[in-house]
């Protein structure tokens, strides 16, 4: 199983992208589960929102304290939240950020795997808006290898209809232009 | 048989509901149950599901609405949470006794003060004795299931009483999590058309709800009771029926590895999986651990329970509510005073979990076995304690 906790601000649509990944993922034959941080939602505020994905039905309804990676999908929330909580030993960390996977690993102070991306740059390219949350989808899917890029054509779609080939788009250039240290 | 597909607990369970072709919903929205109105008024407004949607000014008249519907002989539906199940309470024990058959998810949250939006158990326990027929999902395709067959036992002749179905707020109703959706073939296969016993209409004058003083009150409130307890038959049918039809069986009390198990923990609703991962953990350090489900909650499946009880040393009854003042938490009373009368009953413990939305991971309830284990002079037995709590 591979848990991954998404770090963004409300509005953002962390939890919008957690969805799409669960639902593309069973739709791929495999168990997911795709939730938000329970309570409140206030634009603008830290949020956090959870991917779990697996080959075989998931029984744990807990939160993930041990994430096997982290995305950062607004970087201006390094230093004020704790992005590593809890990161499992050798676990990842992707930030949406024109910054070297290097300047972020002395950022964070953290030794780790770090892999970056200008997902908003990408977003504002391909979309015209600063929204990267569909655009990190392809970050996470290169790091992680879970799925093809292809498995999120139909819940894209399905979700935003004649703008969904830009969100393609954008996601395939975050696959891409993706920098992975060590 | 379906394929699997994502989606989020609360829409499935609104398509589950728009396959079962109410006639009416009376739907007031409240977190965490709000997705459920939302989807259920998108597919009326789509011409997707032909009913009526009453948009309703409070859950008081949400429930007022469906109980008119339902004497009026419609299929009707209705959905709430914490405050607004609150708000109906004074409504719930009159649908039971006009004997209208109303399917109503509750997404189970705390009941305030202080304000509280999470998942706990609070708001279903004081509905304990309306004399509605209240059961308990633990996963998204369980709240599907378990809404679709709510129909068919509501309205069986036999029993004509209404159905909660407890979906535990957040944990069940805003996960994402892989649903096996019935066709409306199947659902029409499954559910026959609603028969009323007797509606109101204005060429066919009845009296429903009436008025009764010292005279009569005793014998109805007795037959309400009759009722319930002999509905537990017609559930029992129909979840059979389910699981012939979808090969997803269904049981009041419901185990994993109790058979052998020298001690046992009982769960009711969304967190029986997560301690079923203890369990596992358990007995993979030679631990005779095991697990009870309890799906039923009212009519209360006592002979299902002690049959399940028989062996096993330590019972730990987990309670999502508090009893203030009382014996212990509200489940952990019912299954005391069911095992009573039991030669051997089990030393039982009490441990009051994720009150508010607090999180209960694995750790916490290989911990609750861990500290049972340990108490080998009963001491801990037959009370209760708020589980992590800081004092």
């Amino acid at each position: 199983m591979i848990e991954v906790r998404w770090h963004g601000r409300g509005g953002q649509g962390a939890v919008t992208s957690v969805e799409l990944l669960a639902v593309s993922a069973i739709a791929a034959g495999k168990f997911a589960q795709g939730f938000p941080s329970f309570g409140p939602e206030r634009r603008g505020a830290p949020v956090a929102a959870f991917t779990r994905i697996d080959d075989k039905k998931i029984d744990v309804r807990s939160g993930i304290y041990e994430p096997d990676v982290v995305l950062v999908l607004d970087s201006s929330l390094i230093g004020l939240v704790n992005v590593l909580d809890g990161l499992k030993p050798g676990g990842k960390v992707i930030v949406n950020t024109p910054k070297t996977p290097e300047e972020i690993r002395k950022d964070l102070n953290f030794n780790g795997p770090v892999a970056t991306v200008d997902g908003t740059g990408i977003a504002r390219k391909e979309m015209g808006v600063p929204i990267a949350n569909t655009t990190m989808i392809g970050a996470l899917l290169k790091v992680t290898g879970i799925m093809e890029l292809d498995a999120m054509k139909d819940s894209i779609e399905h979700r935003f209809g004649r703008i969904a080939q830009k969100n393609l788009n954008a996601m395939k250039r975050a696959y891409d232009e993706i920098k992975i240290s060590k | 048989m379906g394929k699997r597909v994502g989606l989020e607990v609360t829409v499935a369970v609104a398509e589950a509901v728009a396959l079962c072709r109410i006639d009416m919903a009376g739907v007031y929205p409240i977190t965490p149950q709000s997705h459920i109105a939302e989807h259920l008024s998108n597919l009326v407004a789509d011409g997707k599901l032909d009913a009526e949607f009453v948009t309703v000014e409070s859950e008081h008249s949400a429930m007022s609405a469906v109980i008119g519907a339902a004497a009026a002989g419609a299929r009707v539906y209705t959905a709430t949470s914490s405050q607004g199940l609150m708000l109906m309470h004074e409504l719930l024990p009159i649908a039971s006794a006009m004997r209208l058959p109303i399917t109503m998810a509750i997404a189970n949250r705390a009941v305030s003060g202080p304000l509280n939006i999470l998942n706990d158990h609070s708001d279903i326990m004081p509905q304990r004795d309306a004399g509605w027929i209240a059961v308990f999902a633990e996963n998204g395709q369980e709240a599907v299931d378990l809404s679709i067959a709510a129909f068919k036992i509501a309205e069986h002749k036999d029993v004509m009483l209404p159905v909660s179905v407890n979906i535990d707020g957040f944990q069940l109703t805003h996960m994402v999590e892989p649903v096996i959706m019935p066709s409306q073939e199947e659902v029409d296969a499954f559910l026959p058309p609603f028969v009323p016993h007797a509606t109101l209409h204005p060429s066919r004058p009845v009296t429903m709800g009436a008025f009764s003083m010292s005279d009569y009150f005793t014998e109805i409130m007795k037959a309400k009771d009759e009722a319930i307890k002999n509905s537990k038959k017609v559930i029992l049918e129909v979840w059979d029926d389910w699981g012939r039809q979808f090969g997803r069986n269904y049981k009041p009390v419901e185990t994993y590895l109790a058979e052998d198990a020298d001690i046992l923990m009982l769960t009711m609703g969304s967190m029986g999986e997560t301690a079923k991962i203890a369990i596992d953990e358990l007995r993979g350090k030679g631990v005779k651990a095991g697990l009870i489900k309890l799906r039923l909650w009212r009519p209360f499946p006592f002979a299902e329970l002690a049959a399940v009880l028989k062996n096993a040393a330590q019972l730990i009854v987990t309670d999502r509510a508090v009893s203030f003042g009382g014996p212990g938490g509200p489940v952990f009373s019912e299954i005391k005073s069911a095992l009573f009368a039991q030669a051997n009953r089990p030393a039982i413990y009490n441990y009051i979990i994720g009150l508010g939305g607090r999180d209960v991971a694995v750790s916490d309830f290989v911990g609750m076995f861990e500290t049972v284990r340990a108490d080998k002079a009963k001491a801990k037995a037959d009370t209760y304690e708020f589980w992590g709590v800081r004092e």
